[in-house]
């Protein structure tokens, strides 16, 4: 199946990742991305659901973990909702918006990944990417600003 | 057995959409090999290289992770649910689980490592790994000496010793790295002299320090995995603790007369010590070696056991004692095991931990002196006193409550022994009219058989003997053998 790599996101809801990212540095911020899966391909966020992060204190500058009990309960919440999780939120303090080696390691496909970067406390750029099949690399997707 | 599976809806791309599929298998490995073999591409996201399930991907058989049944051998039962459940890890700097550039190997250590180099599990590439790696033991005792001497032979790169403590003659009968020439010196040192013989090629690292709140993290940090060979309650949960803190393995042994106990707590992957024991006993409880005595090659087999786990943690294995307890008795030669579960309400390693920061362990345990104060008030003696009181012909009795093998090792003239267990049985023995003191090995006993006298109603006044008789053989009379 073809897929297009796009990902709709409120104002709102990047502002929204852009302060959890800002409240929880130096640390990692972690949370789910609730929405659908469009016809298309392309992905419409709903809502966010944070996460608290579940790496050890000296882990957490550098690290998020999202356990599965975690993720099991973000799936009924959005199941309730008639929503499926369609991808994941973090941080990277005072590092770029780009994923790390140990993010594509880690990486599912399909899901959205946006990473977020904060400087010195203050968010800045916000850019989402998908891992592609083969597992090699992260590819970069639009994000639309939704309603 | 019909058993389904539920597709995360991550992977439904790869199933057509497919949320749910049924299929006979026996085991949860049988159900998976089934499942990729019909959607092969899945296989890539599930399995790594070496065809293990990446560290990220979880199999639930019926609401339990298979990680804490039999993995992949777990068995299935007719309508069983798999359940593939997706966590989710990334993180900014690559720098902590990337590979690090591993060492190259001379030629006199591919000749000296040569039983290790021959087996696939290690081969060259494992024993680069170990060469790589670096481990702090805490305590050169008598776990600490053995697994160092380990850990120094099989080339670990760099060794971490940490110890206050010097060379007694009483640590010889177990603590192997430390000759009778020692007897004396900084027991860090006479283990970095014996490790550095024992192999040239690796870089030993002594801390001449007791292990404390203040500097457990700043030195767990330069390590990879943490070696607890520790004798008390309070360091073994700052070690626990600090490891938990700073996310390193740390393999666990414990000692006491003929038991032994070993495990790895590494709270990224599964229990803590805090998960298995949320709470220290009661101060006194659970006597030390020093009180209780050792059979001395059991810290051999224990510490050689921890050496162990750390090698195989190092070689990247499956099969740690990562939730896992390992009982032994040498004295009925027999191992037992327990299966161990992350508490996900433990305070440190829990979901919502309360411990965000190292305490006072002496104060958990129950030792901090503020506490000790509060306790009911416990009348002492020092031996220098008492001999002073005896010399003067002050009438004083003195009631030993060690056990007959004790008393037959050393005793202070003039005793009458009555062993803690028989004590409040036989308090009539114990002339209320004078004064008494009452003494053990070390104090603790004899405070307890002073608590127990009391409770029991005893009226007459009891003081008990500061360090009991090793404090006597210190103080007063050197003639009297310590044990």
């Amino acid at each position: 199946m073809l897929r297009n790599p796009m990902l709709q996101l409120t104002t709102e809801q990047q502002s929204a990742i852009a302060t959890h990212g800002e409240h929880d540095y130096p640390y990692e911020c972690c949370g789910l991305l609730l929405g659908n899966f469009a016809s298309d391909g392309a992905k419409v966020c709903a809502e966010l659901f944070p996460i608290s992060n579940a790496r050890e204190e000296e882990a957490k500058r550098s690290r998020f973990l999202i356990r599965p009990e975690e993720l099991l309960r973000g799936e009924q919440l959005a199941a309730a909702k008639g929503l499926d999780i369609i991808g994941f939120y973090h941080s990277h303090p005072d590092h770029p918006a780009v994923p790390s080696t140990y993010d594509l390691e880690h990486a599912w496909p399909v899901y959205s990944y946006i990473v977020v970067a904060i400087k010195s406390g203050r968010a800045e750029a916000l850019r989402s990417w998908e891992m592609q099949t083969d597992r090699t690399r992260f590819a970069e997707e639009e994000i639309l600003k939704g309603n | 057995m019909s058993v389904t599976i539920v597709i995360p809806t991550a992977l439904r791309n790869f199933t057509a959409g497919r949320s749910r599929l049924e299929l006979q298998a026996t085991t949860a490995g049988e159900a998976l090999d089934q499942f990729t073999a019909q959607y092969a591409e899945l296989r890539l996201h599930l399995y790594d290289d070496q065809n293990k399930l990446r560290s990220f991907v979880n199999i639930y058989v019926n609401d339990e992770d298979i990680r804490h049944q039999s993995g992949a051998s777990t068995p299935l039962k007719d309508g069983d649910t798999l359940m593939i459940v997706p966590s989710i890890a990334g993180g900014a700097t690559a720098e902590a689980d990337v590979e690090k550039e591993l060492p190259s190997l001379s030629n006199e250590e591919i000749a000296r490592y040569s039983r290790h180099l021959i087996m696939p599990e290690v081969g060259i590439e494992g024993q680069k790994r170990l060469k790589a790696a670096s481990v702090l033991a805490i305590g050169t005792g008598g776990l600490g000496a053995p697994l160092g001497m380990y850990l120094a032979a099989a080339g670990v790169g760099r060794l971490g010793l940490v110890d206050f403590d010097v060379v007694d003659s009483s640590n010889l009968q177990r603590q192997i790295v430390h000759g009778t020439k020692d007897v004396g010196r900084r027991k860090v040192d006479s283990a970095r002299e014996r490790l550095a013989d024992i192999n040239p090629h690796i870089e030993i690292e002594t801390h001449d320090t007791r292990l404390t709140s203040e500097n457990a993290l700043a030195l767990f940090k330069n390590y990879d995995i943490i070696v607890d060979g520790t004798d008390n309650f309070p360091t073994r949960y700052l070690v626990n603790d600090a490891c938990v803190l700073t996310g390193k393995p740390n393999v666990y042994g414990s000692i006491f007369r003929f038991e032994g106990q070993a495990s790895v707590f590494w709270a990224e992957r599964g229990a803590c010590y805090r998960c298995l024991y949320p709470e220290p006993p009661p101060p006194g409880l659970v006597p030390s070696c020093a009180e209780g005595g050792v059979l001395g090659v059991l810290p051999g087999i224990v510490g050689a056991i921890q050496a162990n786990e750390t090698i195989k943690i190092i070689l990247g294995a499956e099969d740690t004692l990562v939730n896992r307890l390992l009982l032994f008795d040498a004295w009925h030669m027999k191992f037992r095991e327990f299966k161990l579960r992350k508490d996900p309400n433990c305070p440190v390693c829990g979901e919502h931990p309360t411990i965000k920061e190292l305490i006072d362990y002496e104060q958990f345990c129950g030792l901090a002196p503020s506490q000790q104060v509060a306790a009911p008030q416990l009348d002492e003696i020092t031996a220098a006193e008492l001999k002073q009181r005896l010399d003067r012909g002050d009438d004083v009795q003195i009631i030993d409550v060690r056990e007959p093998h004790e008393y037959e090792i050393a005793r202070i003239p003039n005793t009458k022994l009555i062993p803690l267990a028989h004590v409040v049985n036989r308090m009539n023995e114990i002339d209320a009219s004078r004064e008494t003191v009452l003494h053990c090995k070390g104090g603790v006993r004899s405070a307890k058989a002073i608590g127990a006298l009391k409770q029991a109603g005893y009226k007459g006044r009891l003081i008990n003997l500061k360090g009991g008789i090793t404090a006597w053989s210190d103080e007063v009379d050197p003639q009297v053998a310590k044990y």
